[in-house]
């Protein structure tokens, strides 16, 4: 006879059959997974060479087969210069989502699972920092610490940790007086066992899910941040410069710094955006189909 | 109700407390020597005193911060270092040239998003809906500096509708230059905001309510117009309510491309000289604006729903 006994999957096994079977969402992993390749490749120097290469006798030169992307002011090549910049776009996305996760979750898990004192203190310190308006905090962090890539991420991880806090905040407020947290009291569980061992895999979900859109509004300040003048060192590749500098490019009728820029941040953001809510959907189905 | 209103005015006063600090720990702390940035990096050590003094910084920390207090209780602070004006006057002046371009832009956006994000609800997973999702997504991926880029480029410089930059304080005159930078600030909310009102309409879709209503034989038009409409409109109004601060301190990315006087044009100056005094006191405006309109959002949200007030 065949067995007919269900094998249990677990959440995370499920999210990822669901995930593979979502073609949109494989499609986006796909492409950032080539992001990712092509920063490495850049980073080891094995593509795009010739990023720093300047010639001022080739100074914006239209696309043409020798460039695709033309040349920028110096006469590097544009297209190298977009590649390289995905580096420093996934680094400030990384450590910058990565801080802020870091922070929301610790402070967020701290908040709801202890409640009273220790909570209106952290309930009170979101708020405050949520009520000054994010792009002047950030650039209030920058001029404290000074332009540069540690800036960027730092400035960005320690002012966008809020919703994230709130949401593993409310997580831990539910789950503290669940029965398998009273079963880990009664076994002796202290409270930090409880809190990182017992509660926090199971809001982990949430943590994913806060990362990747982190990482997304990282990407996008730092445009910002550039154009304020408070972005990577001249001369590092970024997104953000590459499309600052068009300001004064485009009355010289040279766009294709801007296009350049604008194009590979364009399928990054989109791919990350859309692989989000595949994520959201795939590890909580209740949503779907809204 | 008022004692609802009165509890929560209670819980400012800790904010206010909290925002102060954030601001003074950010500025005069961790903020290096202001007097260093002010005299400039060939200052004589004598002058460098003579600033610290006028600046008030060979004073204790604690005397400091409650000048800082002063100074927001009375709206007065103190003057620019650049442009040596009172910043209070720099401020009165900025708020009309920033609201004529962000307020029209925020009424003519709520006027295109609500009812078409309501349409998409009652029509989704059609080919519109998803259509205009794609679009919405593809348009929330593109920077906002390329907007402003782009508009400028294209509308003003070369096809020549609008003038490139520029400002006219008269009432007649300012509209022709505020129009495309209205026209941009509306586009770049197009995208975020039928998204979010999309996904509002389309949860109340699912409420009981809208079954109940449908069984008692109403038309869609009538279950769309009357009950989602008006019960979507809950959490739209509170998240509403909340741009309307920014809509004050202005859009620094607009108004400093296209030469608005505005108090975003205000900051971005500020930002590019390292002009400290602006800053800071636009942080605490901004912050304080912010928070009193956090509290008439929560009080408009409590007056619909008393579960909250009786919370």
């Amino acid at each position: 006879m065949v067995s007919i006994a269900n094998k249990g999957r677990s959440l995370w096994a499920d999210a990822v059959l669901r995930l593979r079977r979502d073609p949109l969402a494989m499609v986006c992993f796909t492409i950032i997974a080539l992001y990712l390749l092509m920063s490495l490749l850049c980073a080891t120097g094995v593509i795009f060479t010739d990023y720093n290469v300047t010639d001022n006798a080739q100074a914006y030169q239209p696309p043409s087969a020798e460039h695709w992307m033309g040349t920028d002011l110096f006469g590097r090549d544009v297209m190298a210069r977009a590649a390289h910049g995905t580096i420093t776009s996934l680094i400030v996305g990384f450590f910058g989502a990565a801080l802020a996760v870091a922070i929301g979750t610790i402070l967020g898990a701290l908040a709801g699972y202890f409640g009273g004192k220790i909570d209106d203190l952290i309930v009170w310190l979101y708020t405050t920092v949520d009520t000054i308006p994010y792009i002047l905090l950030v650039v209030a962090f920058s001029f404290v610490m000074g332009p540069g890539l540690n800036t960027l991420c730092l400035a960005i991880g320690l002012t966008s940790w809020i919703r994230f806090c709130r949401v593993i905040r409310s997580e831990f407020m539910k789950h503290r007086e669940r029965e398998y947290v009273q079963g880990a009291t009664a076994l002796g569980a202290g409270h930090l066992r409880r809190i990182f061992i017992h509660i926090l895999p199971n809001t982990f979900h949430l943590v994913l899910i806060n990362f990747s859109l982190g990482f997304v509004t990282a990407i996008k300040s730092e445009v910002i941040l550039s154009y304020l003048g408070m972005g990577v060192a001249p001369g590092t590749p970024s997104w953000g410069m590459m499309i600052s500098d068009a300001k004064l490019e485009l009355f010289r009728e040279v766009w294709w710094g801007l296009a350049a820029a604008t194009l590979f941040m364009f399928f990054l953001v989109l791919a990350f955006t859309l692989f989000n809510d595949a994520l959201r959907d795939a590890l909580d189905p209740k949503l779907k189909n809204r | 109700m008022w004692r609802y209103v009165a509890r929560r005015m209670l819980y400012m006063i800790p904010i206010l407390f909290g925002i102060t600090l954030v601001t003074f720990l950010l500025f005069n702390v961790a903020g290096g020597d202001p007097a260093a940035q002010a005299a400039g990096r060939y200052a004589t050590p004598e002058r460098l005193a003579q600033i610290r003094e006028q600046m008030g910084l060979d004073k204790p920390l604690l005397e400091q911060y409650l000048h800082m207090v002063k100074q927001l209780a009375t709206f007065d602070f103190g003057r620019s270092w650049s442009s040596r004006q009172e910043i209070s006057g720099l401020i009165w002046a900025g708020i009309g040239p920033s609201l004529s371009v962000t307020f029209p832009a925020f009424v003519l956006s709520l006027l295109i998003t609500i009812p078409f994000s309501l349409l998409l609800a009652a029509k989704r997973n059609t080919a519109i809906d998803k259509g205009t999702m794609v679009t919405c997504l593809g348009l929330i991926s593109i920077s906002s500096v390329v907007y402003v880029l782009a508009g400028q480029y294209f509308l003003a410089y070369k096809l020549g509708w609008f003038p490139v930059s520029g400002w006219d304080p008269s009432w007649d005159g300012r509209w022709q230059y505020a129009t495309l930078p209205i026209l941009i600030m509306v586009s770049l909310s197009l995208g975020a905001d039928i998204l979010f009102f999309r996904t509002v309409f389309v949860e109340e879709m699912f409420q009981d309510y809208v079954r109940t209503a449908r069984s008692k034989g109403l038309s869609n038009a009538k279950i769309l117009l009357k009950h989602v409409l008006k019960n979507g409109m809950v959490p739209i109004i509170t998240a509403v309510v909340l741009q309307i601060p920014f809509l004050i301190t202005g859009s620094l990315l607009i108004e400093s491309f296209f030469g608005i006087p505005g108090l975003g044009g205000l900051i971005y100056q500020a930002i590019q000289e390292a002009d400290f005094p602006v800053i800071k006191a636009m942080v605490l405006i901004g912050a304080i604006s912010y928070m009193v309109f956090q509290l008439i959002s929560d009080v408009l949200y409590a007056l619909v729903d008393p579960k909250i007030r009786l919370s």
